[in-house]
């Protein structure tokens, strides 16, 4: 296999973890930052702190956690293993998982910034109007908010896109199945291989170029509109 | 002003730092973790005002390093190969190499384990889903256990079950979470968890595991980088050496 093919591999890997990851953070982002921005119970501003953790805790203790807690002998990774036979470790999906915790906070701060920016006198006129609170949220608030959450979300991306430490502590270094572009860097390195390492640190830092061009001109497509 | 001049005082140490007569770096085979460390007060001790700092990874890591310019004094290596592409590359002092400690091959499997792994072989059954070795690239534990596996007919059986680890400690902490059924690692590193994982097998190897150290050429601290040397070959370092299970060479 020669070095562009062997690049191909990690770089479609990377686009998959990083997929899944950014959909992941869609979800619990949206989710737990309209619940920060708008709930109002003690602790609030723990929780915000907690979920917030993995953006400055160094990788491998964030990497450490999540052996611990979803490794074979892990907290819930016995559990997992014992009740359905999954397991997590060395496999893409724990990557995704690996990824998305570590992108978490960009979308969270992201989407709760915008749903506090949302004038409540726009969603209470939509009540008058006899909107469900669901309509009012998918109808008012979520497109006003849309914004700023798009961008935690390409954020979000690029950052699993280059996440390192906990993955290679979750999910190894196995090639083709979890070996992603910056994973695949560092052994090329580490063997001395830099002619792999160059055409992969290459198709890396044109990947994001790529990714931030197309977030730049998302956000300012969204702006016009 | 003030907290510029504060600011530039709380600096200092760290700029010095990257200029210390004293210091001497020893770049060593992550399978030499625990006996190098425990070699150091004693190395100290008879060296005075040397301060020996350690650093480990697998071995073409360090070579890499090096051959990039990496500040090392010497190099240990787990095998002969490793330390004949530094000499390829004129890394090394001419006439400074020594073979110093000989290791073994061992398969391990969590303490716990009920799998039956008598010979190599035994690893093709359906229980044994994932198997830890060092990257064959760049992990010399794990080039001679893949030398082992084609030696034995097996690698094609193992390749698709292998994870690879970055050093071999890293193959040793992946039986020692139970996350693989088994794993290739050295006699030495296995003793290292003797409560977590157990040797099942002594593998062996189409060359002898015999590891080499050398000075960098070039080094910044040449002289203690011989006292070091001296010190690894000598009774006292030798003992050391013995205590974490290596054989003289």
């Amino acid at each position: 296999m020669n070095a562009a093919e062997s690049a191909w591999i990690p770089l479609a890997l990377s686009l998959k973890v990083a997929g899944w990851a950014t959909l992941i953070d869609l979800v619990l982002g949206v989710g737990l930052g309209l619940l920060l921005a708008r709930g109002r119970f003690p602790g609030r501003e723990l929780l915000d702190a907690v979920l917030t953790l993995p953006m400055v805790l160094p990788p491998t203790v964030l990497g450490y956690y999540l052996l611990v807690l979803i490794g074979k002998r892990g907290w819930l990774g016995a559990w997992l293993y014992e009740q359905f036979g999954i397991q997590l470790i060395f496999t893409w999906q724990g990557a995704v998982i690996a990824a998305s915790v570590v992108a978490l906070p960009l979308v969270l701060k992201a989407a709760r910034a915008a749903f506090e920016g949302v004038d409540p006198q726009l969603e209470n006129a939509g009540r008058v109007l006899g909107l469900s609170e669901a309509a009012v949220f998918f109808r008012v608030t979520l497109p006003l908010a849309w914004r700023g959450i798009l961008a935690g979300l390409l954020l979000s991306f690029a950052r699993s896109l280059g996440e390192f430490g906990a993955t290679l502590m979750v999910a190894g270094s196995i090639p083709g199945r979890t070996q992603t572009l910056s994973v695949a860097v560092y052994e090329a390195v580490q063997a001395g291989q830099d002619g792999v390492a160059n055409v992969l640190v290459l198709i890396t830092s044109l990947t994001c170029i790529v990714v931030l061009l197309l977030a730049g001109r998302l956000l300012r497509g969204s702006a016009v509109r | 002003m003030r907290l510029a001049a504060r600011l530039l005082l709380a600096a200092a140490p760290v700029l010095a730092t990257t200029a210390h007569a004293a210091d001497l770096t020893v770049s060593a085979a992550a399978s030499l973790t625990n006996a190098f460390k425990d070699l150091a007060p004693a190395f100290e001790a008879q060296n005075p005002g040397t301060k020996l700092l350690l650093n480990f990874a697998a071995s073409d890591a360090l070579l890499a390093q090096i051959a990039k310019g990496a500040p090392a004094d010497v190099f240990a290596s787990a095998d002969q190969e490793t330390m004949d592409r530094a000499q390829a590359q004129q890394l090394i002092a001419a006439g400074s190499r020594r073979n110093f400690a000989n290791n073994a091959l061992v398969l391990i499997a969590p303490a716990d384990s009920t799998l039956a792994l008598a010979a190599l072989s035994d690893l093709k059954q359906p229980g044994v889903k994932r198997i830890a070795l060092g990257q064959p690239s760049g992990v010399p534990a794990g080039r001679y256990a893949k030398g082992a596996l084609e030696a034995a007919r097996l690698w094609g059986d193992v390749e698709p079950k292998a994870v690879y680890a970055q050093n071999v400690r890293q193959a040793l902490d992946y039986v020692a979470r139970g996350e693989t059924e088994a794993g290739f690692v050295y006699a030495t590193d296995a003793a290292v968890q003797k409560d977590k994982v157990k040797v099942v097998l002594a593998v062996p190897t189409e060359t002898p595991i015999s590891y080499p150290l050398g000075i960098v050429a070039g080094g910044p601290n040449p002289a203690a980088a011989k006292a070091f040397v001296d010190f690894v070959l000598s009774p006292a370092g030798q003992a050391v050496l013995a205590r974490y299970g290596f054989q003289k060479p």
